[in-house]
Protein backbone atom coordinates (compact mmCIF):
# COMPACT_ATOMS: atom_id res chain seq x y z
CA UNK A 1 0.00 0.00 0.00
CA UNK A 2 2.56 1.94 1.17
CA UNK A 3 4.96 1.27 -1.58
CA UNK A 4 2.05 1.82 -4.06
CA UNK A 5 1.57 5.22 -2.89
CA UNK A 6 5.30 5.82 -3.16
CA UNK A 7 5.18 5.05 -7.02
CA UNK A 8 2.23 7.44 -7.72
CA UNK A 9 4.11 10.19 -6.25
CA UNK A 10 7.10 9.87 -8.18
CA UNK A 11 6.27 11.48 -11.31
CA UNK A 12 5.03 13.99 -9.09
CA UNK A 13 8.06 14.71 -7.31
CA UNK A 14 10.12 14.50 -10.59
CA UNK A 15 7.84 17.17 -12.43
CA UNK A 16 8.06 19.07 -8.82
CA UNK A 17 12.55 19.00 -9.51
CA UNK A 18 11.82 19.74 -13.35
CA UNK A 19 9.85 22.58 -12.57
CA UNK A 20 12.46 24.02 -9.66
CA UNK A 21 15.81 23.42 -11.98
CA UNK A 22 13.64 25.30 -15.07
CA UNK A 23 13.20 28.43 -12.59
CA UNK A 24 16.66 28.13 -11.00
CA UNK A 25 17.85 28.54 -14.79
CA UNK A 26 16.06 31.29 -15.52
CA UNK A 27 17.96 33.15 -12.59
CA UNK A 28 21.02 33.12 -14.21
CA UNK A 29 22.48 36.32 -16.17
CA UNK A 30 21.98 35.58 -19.70
CA UNK A 31 25.33 34.28 -21.11
CA UNK A 32 26.09 33.92 -24.84
CA UNK A 33 27.53 31.04 -25.56
CA UNK A 34 31.67 31.52 -27.16
CA UNK A 35 31.66 32.80 -30.72
CA UNK A 36 32.77 29.49 -33.18
CA UNK A 37 34.24 31.56 -35.60
CA UNK A 38 36.52 33.74 -33.93
CA UNK A 39 39.12 31.44 -33.16
CA UNK A 40 42.45 32.36 -33.41
CA UNK A 41 45.33 29.26 -34.62
CA UNK A 42 48.07 29.02 -32.45
CA UNK A 43 46.42 31.43 -29.60
CA UNK A 44 46.37 30.28 -26.02
CA UNK A 45 43.84 32.53 -23.87
CA UNK A 46 45.56 31.77 -20.50
CA UNK A 47 49.12 32.44 -21.99
CA UNK A 48 47.29 35.66 -23.56
CA UNK A 49 45.79 36.75 -20.06
CA UNK A 50 49.02 36.70 -18.16
CA UNK A 51 50.80 38.40 -21.13
CA UNK A 52 47.77 41.57 -20.55
CA UNK A 53 47.71 40.89 -16.56
CA UNK A 54 51.63 41.61 -16.50
CA UNK A 55 50.98 45.12 -16.64
CA UNK A 56 54.28 45.72 -18.83
CA UNK A 57 52.83 46.37 -22.45
CA UNK A 58 50.29 48.93 -20.83
CA UNK A 59 47.44 47.04 -22.11
CA UNK A 60 45.17 47.73 -19.18
CA UNK A 61 46.69 51.12 -18.63
CA UNK A 62 44.72 52.29 -21.63
CA UNK A 63 41.82 49.43 -21.59
CA UNK A 64 39.66 48.04 -19.11
CA UNK A 65 38.89 44.34 -19.01
CA UNK A 66 36.77 42.02 -17.60
CA UNK A 67 38.82 40.16 -14.53
CA UNK A 68 41.80 43.14 -14.26
CA UNK A 69 40.91 45.21 -11.88
CA UNK A 70 43.50 47.82 -11.76
CA UNK A 71 44.26 50.25 -13.45
CA UNK A 72 40.81 49.84 -15.93
CA UNK A 73 41.83 52.47 -18.19
CA UNK A 74 39.67 54.88 -19.81
CA UNK A 75 42.03 56.06 -23.23
CA UNK A 76 41.00 53.24 -25.35
CA UNK A 77 37.49 51.25 -24.88
CA UNK A 78 36.81 48.72 -22.54
CA UNK A 79 37.11 45.26 -24.43
CA UNK A 80 34.57 43.05 -23.30
CA UNK A 81 32.30 41.49 -26.24
CA UNK A 82 35.57 42.09 -28.60
CA UNK A 83 34.16 38.94 -30.35
CA UNK A 84 31.30 40.65 -31.45
CA UNK A 85 32.12 44.05 -32.82
CA UNK A 86 32.44 44.83 -36.49
CA UNK A 87 35.36 46.84 -36.12
CA UNK A 88 38.92 46.74 -34.47
CA UNK A 89 40.23 50.27 -34.35
CA UNK A 90 36.83 51.34 -35.98
CA UNK A 91 37.81 50.75 -39.34
CA UNK A 92 39.57 46.74 -39.73
CA UNK A 93 37.48 43.96 -40.57
CA UNK A 94 37.13 41.77 -37.00
CA UNK A 95 38.80 38.50 -37.65
CA UNK A 96 41.43 37.08 -36.33
CA UNK A 97 44.20 37.36 -38.43
CA UNK A 98 42.98 40.96 -38.51
CA UNK A 99 43.31 41.08 -34.66
CA UNK A 100 46.70 39.58 -34.43
CA UNK A 101 48.46 41.84 -37.07
CA UNK A 102 47.22 44.89 -35.40
CA UNK A 103 48.08 43.77 -32.10
CA UNK A 104 51.54 43.31 -33.66
CA UNK A 105 51.66 46.41 -34.79
CA UNK A 106 48.63 48.78 -34.38
CA UNK A 107 50.07 51.92 -36.50
CA UNK A 108 51.26 50.14 -39.62
CA UNK A 109 47.41 48.77 -40.09
CA UNK A 110 45.78 52.09 -38.81
CA UNK A 111 48.00 55.23 -39.04
CA UNK A 112 45.55 57.27 -37.00
CA UNK A 113 45.82 55.45 -34.17
CA UNK A 114 46.66 56.57 -30.84
CA UNK A 115 48.08 52.67 -30.30
CA UNK A 116 51.95 52.28 -29.58
CA UNK A 117 53.49 49.09 -30.81
CA UNK A 118 53.82 47.80 -27.75
CA UNK A 119 56.36 45.43 -28.98
CA UNK A 120 54.17 42.16 -28.62
CA UNK A 121 56.04 39.45 -31.01
CA UNK A 122 53.84 37.64 -33.29
CA UNK A 123 53.12 34.53 -31.34
CA UNK A 124 52.45 36.75 -28.25
CA UNK A 125 49.95 38.80 -30.13
CA UNK A 126 48.44 35.33 -30.96
CA UNK A 127 48.05 34.59 -27.47
CA UNK A 128 46.53 38.06 -27.08
CA UNK A 129 43.76 37.75 -30.19
CA UNK A 130 42.85 34.32 -28.73
CA UNK A 131 42.14 35.50 -24.65
CA UNK A 132 40.21 39.06 -25.95
CA UNK A 133 38.20 36.95 -28.08
CA UNK A 134 37.10 34.53 -25.00
CA UNK A 135 36.16 38.49 -23.11
CA UNK A 136 32.20 38.16 -23.04
CA UNK A 137 30.53 40.18 -19.38
CA UNK A 138 31.67 44.05 -18.88
CA UNK A 139 34.31 44.63 -16.66
CA UNK A 140 33.32 44.65 -12.70
CA UNK A 141 32.20 47.49 -10.96
CA UNK A 142 34.67 48.28 -7.99
CA UNK B 1 54.85 5.40 3.20
CA UNK B 2 52.29 7.58 5.39
CA UNK B 3 54.58 7.86 8.26
CA UNK B 4 57.07 9.20 5.56
CA UNK B 5 54.66 12.04 4.09
CA UNK B 6 53.06 12.97 7.73
CA UNK B 7 56.95 13.13 9.22
CA UNK B 8 57.81 15.39 5.76
CA UNK B 9 54.76 17.47 6.01
CA UNK B 10 55.59 20.26 8.48
CA UNK B 11 58.79 20.61 6.67
CA UNK B 12 56.98 21.41 3.60
CA UNK B 13 54.96 23.93 5.13
CA UNK B 14 57.98 25.43 7.00
CA UNK B 15 59.16 25.72 3.61
CA UNK B 16 56.55 27.66 2.54
CA UNK B 17 56.56 30.03 5.24
CA UNK B 18 59.86 30.85 4.66
CA UNK B 19 59.58 30.70 1.08
CA UNK B 20 57.11 33.64 1.82
CA UNK B 21 59.74 36.07 3.66
CA UNK B 22 62.11 36.73 0.56
CA UNK B 23 61.03 39.34 -2.07
CA UNK B 24 61.81 42.65 -3.26
CA UNK B 25 60.16 44.37 -0.49
CA UNK B 26 60.61 42.62 2.78
CA UNK B 27 62.30 43.15 6.13
CA UNK B 28 62.70 39.15 6.46
CA UNK B 29 65.44 39.27 3.61
CA UNK B 30 67.88 41.35 4.79
CA UNK B 31 70.23 42.37 1.92
CA UNK B 32 72.33 44.89 3.83
CA UNK B 33 73.98 45.17 7.74
CA UNK B 34 71.17 48.01 9.14
CA UNK B 35 68.31 45.63 7.73
CA UNK B 36 70.12 42.54 9.11
CA UNK B 37 70.64 43.95 12.53
CA UNK B 38 66.66 45.16 12.85
CA UNK B 39 66.03 41.28 11.80
CA UNK B 40 68.12 39.71 14.27
CA UNK B 41 66.43 41.85 17.06
CA UNK B 42 63.32 40.73 15.05
CA UNK B 43 64.27 37.43 15.30
CA UNK B 44 64.62 37.54 18.48
CA UNK B 45 61.75 39.05 19.32
CA UNK B 46 59.34 36.39 17.51
CA UNK B 47 60.96 33.93 19.15
CA UNK B 48 60.42 35.45 22.72
CA UNK B 49 56.57 36.38 21.69
CA UNK B 50 56.41 32.39 20.77
CA UNK B 51 57.75 31.40 24.35
CA UNK B 52 55.91 34.04 26.52
CA UNK B 53 52.83 32.93 24.36
CA UNK B 54 53.30 29.01 25.45
CA UNK B 55 54.25 30.17 29.16
CA UNK B 56 50.81 32.04 29.37
CA UNK B 57 48.95 29.03 27.71
CA UNK B 58 50.65 26.85 30.06
CA UNK B 59 49.88 28.57 32.94
CA UNK B 60 46.26 29.40 31.61
CA UNK B 61 45.85 26.02 31.68
CA UNK B 62 46.89 24.99 35.31
CA UNK B 63 43.82 25.62 37.21
CA UNK B 64 41.66 23.39 34.65
CA UNK B 65 44.63 20.27 35.06
CA UNK B 66 44.44 20.16 39.15
CA UNK B 67 42.15 21.30 41.97
CA UNK B 68 43.20 24.08 44.92
CA UNK B 69 45.47 27.04 44.58
CA UNK B 70 48.23 26.79 46.78
CA UNK B 71 48.63 30.31 48.49
CA UNK B 72 52.89 30.35 47.53
CA UNK B 73 52.10 29.94 43.87
CA UNK B 74 49.97 32.94 43.18
CA UNK B 75 52.41 34.72 45.07
CA UNK B 76 55.32 33.49 42.90
CA UNK B 77 52.82 34.54 39.89
CA UNK B 78 51.85 37.91 40.24
CA UNK B 79 55.41 39.15 41.62
CA UNK B 80 57.62 36.78 39.34
CA UNK B 81 55.73 36.66 36.20
CA UNK B 82 53.58 39.66 36.58
CA UNK B 83 56.72 42.12 37.90
CA UNK B 84 60.13 40.41 37.96
CA UNK B 85 60.26 38.16 34.42
CA UNK B 86 58.80 41.41 32.49
CA UNK B 87 61.11 43.85 34.34
CA UNK B 88 64.20 41.64 33.54
CA UNK B 89 63.08 40.82 29.62
CA UNK B 90 62.32 44.51 28.83
CA UNK B 91 65.89 46.12 30.63
CA UNK B 92 67.66 43.18 28.68
CA UNK B 93 65.46 44.25 25.35
CA UNK B 94 66.25 47.69 25.80
CA UNK B 95 69.98 47.99 25.04
CA UNK B 96 69.69 45.69 22.11
CA UNK B 97 66.55 48.05 20.96
CA UNK B 98 69.21 51.07 21.02
CA UNK B 99 72.01 49.42 19.01
CA UNK B 100 69.92 47.79 16.14
CA UNK B 101 70.25 49.60 12.98
CA UNK B 102 72.58 51.84 14.36
CA UNK B 103 74.48 51.29 11.22
CA UNK B 104 71.84 53.62 9.31
CA UNK B 105 73.64 56.37 11.59
CA UNK B 106 76.95 54.99 10.44
CA UNK B 107 80.10 57.79 9.32
CA UNK B 108 80.63 57.45 5.33
CA UNK B 109 83.63 59.29 3.69
CA UNK B 110 83.26 61.95 1.11
CA UNK B 111 84.54 59.29 -1.61
CA UNK B 112 80.97 57.14 -1.02
CA UNK B 113 78.00 58.21 -2.71
CA UNK B 114 75.83 61.10 -1.27
CA UNK B 115 72.21 61.49 -2.97
CA UNK B 116 69.41 64.11 -1.68
CA UNK B 117 66.35 62.40 -1.42
CA UNK B 118 63.60 64.77 -1.99
CA UNK B 119 59.70 63.29 -1.34
CA UNK B 120 57.01 65.71 -2.97
CA UNK B 121 53.42 64.59 -2.60
CA UNK B 122 53.29 61.77 -5.36
CA UNK B 123 57.04 61.57 -6.38
CA UNK B 124 60.85 61.14 -5.25
CA UNK B 125 63.27 62.96 -6.41
CA UNK B 126 66.88 61.78 -6.58
CA UNK B 127 69.47 64.24 -6.69
CA UNK B 128 73.20 62.93 -7.05
CA UNK B 129 75.86 64.81 -5.84
CA UNK B 130 78.74 64.63 -8.13
CA UNK B 131 82.82 64.85 -7.13
CA UNK B 132 85.02 67.83 -8.14
CA UNK B 133 82.60 70.52 -7.82
CA UNK B 134 80.27 69.56 -10.36
CA UNK B 135 76.58 69.87 -10.46
CA UNK B 136 74.11 67.17 -8.96
CA UNK B 137 72.56 65.15 -11.55
CA UNK B 138 68.98 64.24 -10.70
CA UNK B 139 66.98 61.09 -11.16
CA UNK B 140 63.11 60.15 -10.25
CA UNK B 141 61.45 57.58 -8.33
CA UNK B 142 64.42 55.09 -8.47
CA UNK B 143 67.61 55.40 -6.52
CA UNK B 144 71.27 53.71 -7.65
CA UNK B 145 73.74 52.55 -5.26
CA UNK B 146 77.27 51.21 -5.36
CA UNK B 147 77.53 47.68 -3.77
CA UNK B 148 79.28 46.78 -0.83
CA UNK B 149 79.51 49.97 0.21
CA UNK B 150 77.90 52.87 2.66
CA UNK B 151 75.86 55.44 0.14
CA UNK B 152 74.87 58.30 2.76
CA UNK B 153 71.27 59.61 2.17
CA UNK B 154 70.02 63.25 2.80
CA UNK B 155 66.30 63.03 3.44
CA UNK B 156 63.83 66.08 3.15
CA UNK B 157 60.14 67.10 2.08
CA UNK B 158 59.30 69.88 -0.48
CA UNK B 159 55.53 69.74 1.21
CA UNK B 160 54.12 67.04 3.13
CA UNK B 161 55.64 64.32 5.68
CA UNK B 162 57.16 61.23 3.53
CA UNK B 163 59.06 58.10 5.48
CA UNK B 164 61.86 56.56 3.10
CA UNK B 165 61.82 53.21 3.49
CA UNK B 166 63.07 49.99 1.63
CA UNK B 167 62.65 47.06 3.88
CA UNK B 168 65.11 44.93 2.28
CA UNK B 169 68.06 47.55 3.53
CA UNK B 170 66.89 49.84 6.31
CA UNK B 171 64.40 50.99 8.47
CA UNK B 172 62.14 53.73 7.83
CA UNK B 173 62.94 57.73 8.21
CA UNK B 174 60.85 60.34 8.58
CA UNK B 175 60.90 63.00 5.94
CA UNK B 176 59.80 66.20 7.91
CA UNK B 177 59.28 69.23 5.94
CA UNK B 178 62.08 71.98 7.67
CA UNK B 179 64.80 69.30 8.63
CA UNK B 180 67.04 67.29 6.71
CA UNK B 181 67.51 63.52 8.18
CA UNK B 182 70.52 61.89 7.36
CA UNK B 183 70.53 58.13 6.90
CA UNK B 184 72.99 55.54 5.28
CA UNK B 185 72.16 52.56 3.69
CA UNK B 186 74.30 49.97 2.34
CA UNK B 187 73.15 46.97 -0.17
CA UNK B 188 75.59 43.84 0.71
CA UNK B 189 74.71 42.07 -2.98
CA UNK B 190 73.43 43.42 -6.33
CA UNK B 191 69.88 43.55 -7.00
CA UNK B 192 66.82 45.17 -7.24
CA UNK B 193 64.43 46.27 -4.07
CA UNK B 194 61.23 48.07 -3.74
CA UNK B 195 60.80 50.98 -1.29
CA UNK B 196 57.84 53.02 -0.19
CA UNK B 197 56.66 55.80 1.37
CA UNK B 198 55.77 54.66 4.90
CA UNK B 199 53.93 57.76 6.71
CA UNK B 200 50.54 58.80 5.16
CA UNK B 201 51.06 61.39 2.33
CA UNK B 202 48.05 62.42 1.22
CA UNK B 203 45.45 60.65 -1.39
CA UNK B 204 48.33 58.89 -3.49
CA UNK B 205 50.59 57.08 -0.49
CA UNK B 206 49.52 53.67 -1.91
CA UNK B 207 51.08 54.92 -5.39
CA UNK B 208 54.29 56.33 -3.46
CA UNK B 209 56.67 53.68 -4.43
CA UNK B 210 60.47 53.67 -5.69
CA UNK B 211 63.05 50.82 -6.71
CA UNK B 212 66.99 50.77 -5.00
CA UNK B 213 69.14 49.05 -8.32
CA UNK B 214 72.10 48.22 -6.71
CA UNK B 215 75.37 48.10 -8.88
CA UNK B 216 79.12 47.67 -8.69
CA UNK B 217 80.73 50.77 -8.30
CA UNK B 218 81.93 50.76 -11.85
CA UNK B 219 78.56 50.53 -13.35
CA UNK B 220 77.59 53.06 -11.18
CA UNK B 221 79.67 55.81 -12.12
CA UNK B 222 79.34 55.14 -15.36
CA UNK B 223 75.56 55.27 -15.03
CA UNK B 224 75.98 58.72 -12.99
CA UNK B 225 77.79 60.34 -15.76
CA UNK B 226 75.66 59.20 -18.37
CA UNK B 227 72.56 60.67 -16.34
CA UNK B 228 74.31 64.01 -15.60
CA UNK B 229 75.13 64.20 -20.02
CA UNK B 230 72.07 66.01 -22.17
CA UNK B 231 70.48 63.67 -24.29
CA UNK B 232 70.93 62.91 -27.65
CA UNK B 233 69.24 64.26 -30.97
CA UNK B 234 66.34 61.73 -32.03
CA UNK B 235 67.65 59.88 -34.35
CA UNK B 236 64.03 59.44 -36.59
CA UNK B 237 61.56 61.44 -37.32
CA UNK B 238 59.18 59.96 -35.49
CA UNK B 239 61.21 60.71 -32.62
CA UNK B 240 61.92 64.10 -33.67
CA UNK B 241 57.97 64.69 -33.81
CA UNK B 242 58.05 63.51 -30.64
CA UNK B 243 60.76 65.82 -28.61
CA UNK B 244 59.41 69.20 -30.71
CA UNK B 245 55.48 67.99 -28.93
CA UNK B 246 57.61 67.92 -25.69
CA UNK B 247 58.68 71.41 -26.36
CA UNK B 248 55.59 72.99 -28.18
CA UNK B 249 53.42 71.07 -25.30
CA UNK B 250 55.20 73.19 -22.73
CA UNK B 251 56.07 69.59 -21.07
CA UNK B 252 59.50 71.29 -19.95
CA UNK B 253 57.62 74.02 -17.97
CA UNK B 254 57.23 70.75 -14.89
CA UNK B 255 59.69 68.30 -16.34
CA UNK B 256 63.57 68.63 -16.63
CA UNK B 257 65.03 66.57 -19.68
CA UNK B 258 68.58 67.78 -19.51
CA UNK B 259 69.90 69.85 -22.83
CA UNK B 260 65.82 70.86 -23.12
CA UNK B 261 64.19 71.96 -20.19
CA UNK B 262 64.65 72.65 -16.46
CA UNK B 263 61.30 72.44 -14.91
CA UNK B 264 61.00 71.20 -11.30
CA UNK B 265 57.69 70.60 -10.47
CA UNK B 266 57.75 67.21 -12.06
CA UNK B 267 59.96 64.36 -11.80
CA UNK B 268 63.21 64.63 -14.17
CA UNK B 269 62.40 62.59 -17.74
CA UNK B 270 66.37 62.77 -18.73
CA UNK B 271 66.32 58.79 -18.21
CA UNK B 272 62.48 58.27 -18.00
CA UNK B 273 62.81 55.20 -20.52
CA UNK B 274 64.74 53.38 -18.74
CA UNK B 275 63.11 53.38 -15.25
CA UNK B 276 61.56 50.35 -14.27
CA UNK B 277 57.65 52.04 -13.58
CA UNK B 278 56.48 55.31 -13.97
CA UNK B 279 53.75 57.25 -11.73
CA UNK B 280 56.38 56.76 -8.37
CA UNK B 281 55.45 52.69 -8.81
CA UNK B 282 52.14 53.31 -10.93
CA UNK B 283 52.71 51.27 -13.56
CA UNK B 284 55.66 49.30 -15.21
CA UNK B 285 57.57 51.82 -17.62
CA UNK B 286 57.38 51.05 -21.53
CA UNK B 287 55.77 52.99 -24.41
CA UNK B 288 52.30 51.29 -23.92
CA UNK B 289 52.25 52.50 -20.15
CA UNK B 290 53.89 56.10 -20.94
CA UNK B 291 51.09 56.61 -23.33
CA UNK B 292 48.78 55.86 -20.92
CA UNK B 293 50.06 58.17 -18.32
CA UNK B 294 50.17 61.00 -20.36
CA UNK B 295 46.96 60.38 -22.01
CA UNK B 296 44.90 60.02 -18.65
CA UNK B 297 47.61 60.29 -15.80
CA UNK B 298 44.37 61.92 -13.32
CA UNK B 299 42.66 58.90 -14.20
CA UNK B 300 45.41 56.37 -13.71
CA UNK B 301 46.76 58.70 -10.39
CA UNK B 302 44.07 61.13 -9.39
CA UNK B 303 45.36 63.69 -7.52
CA UNK B 304 49.09 63.87 -8.91
CA UNK B 305 49.45 67.39 -10.14
CA UNK B 306 49.84 66.26 -13.87
CA UNK B 307 47.04 67.15 -15.74
CA UNK B 308 45.85 64.60 -18.60
CA UNK B 309 47.01 64.82 -22.00
CA UNK B 310 43.57 63.75 -23.32
CA UNK B 311 43.23 66.47 -26.74
CA UNK B 312 46.78 64.67 -28.58
CA UNK B 313 45.98 63.18 -31.72
CA UNK B 314 46.56 59.17 -32.14
CA UNK B 315 50.25 59.49 -34.07
CA UNK B 316 51.35 62.31 -31.69
CA UNK B 317 50.75 60.41 -28.31
CA UNK B 318 52.44 58.05 -29.99
CA UNK B 319 55.57 59.95 -31.07
CA UNK B 320 55.73 61.71 -27.56
CA UNK B 321 55.62 58.62 -25.95
CA UNK B 322 57.82 57.19 -28.50
CA UNK B 323 60.33 59.54 -27.81
CA UNK B 324 60.36 59.50 -23.87
CA UNK B 325 60.69 55.69 -24.20
CA UNK B 326 63.86 56.34 -25.96
CA UNK B 327 65.23 58.62 -23.48
CA UNK B 328 67.70 56.20 -21.55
Amino acid sequence: MIRGGGRRRLPRRLALAVACVGLAAGCDAFEPPPIESKVVQGGNPARGHAIVASGVHGCTACHALPGIRAPRGVVGPPLHGLARRGFIAGRLPNTPAVLVAFLANPPALVPETGMPDVGLTPEQARHVAAYLYTLERPPDAW
Amino acid sequence: MRGDTRRRLPWTFLLLAAAGCDGTQSALDPAGPAAASIHLLGLFMYGGAALVTLLVTALMLVPFLRRGEPRTVRTLFLWGGGVALPGLTLTALVPFTLGAGKEMRAETAPAHATVEVIGYQFWWEMSYQRPDGLSPASSANELRVPVGEPVELLLRTEDVIHSFWVPNLAGKTDMIPGRVNRMVIQADRPGLWRGQCAEYCGAQHALMAFDVIAVPRAEFDAWLAALARSVREPETPFLREGRDLYVALGCGACHAVRGLSEGRLGPDLTKVGARRTIGAGTLPGGVGNIAAWIASAQHLKPGNRMPSYDRLEGPQLRALAAWLESLR
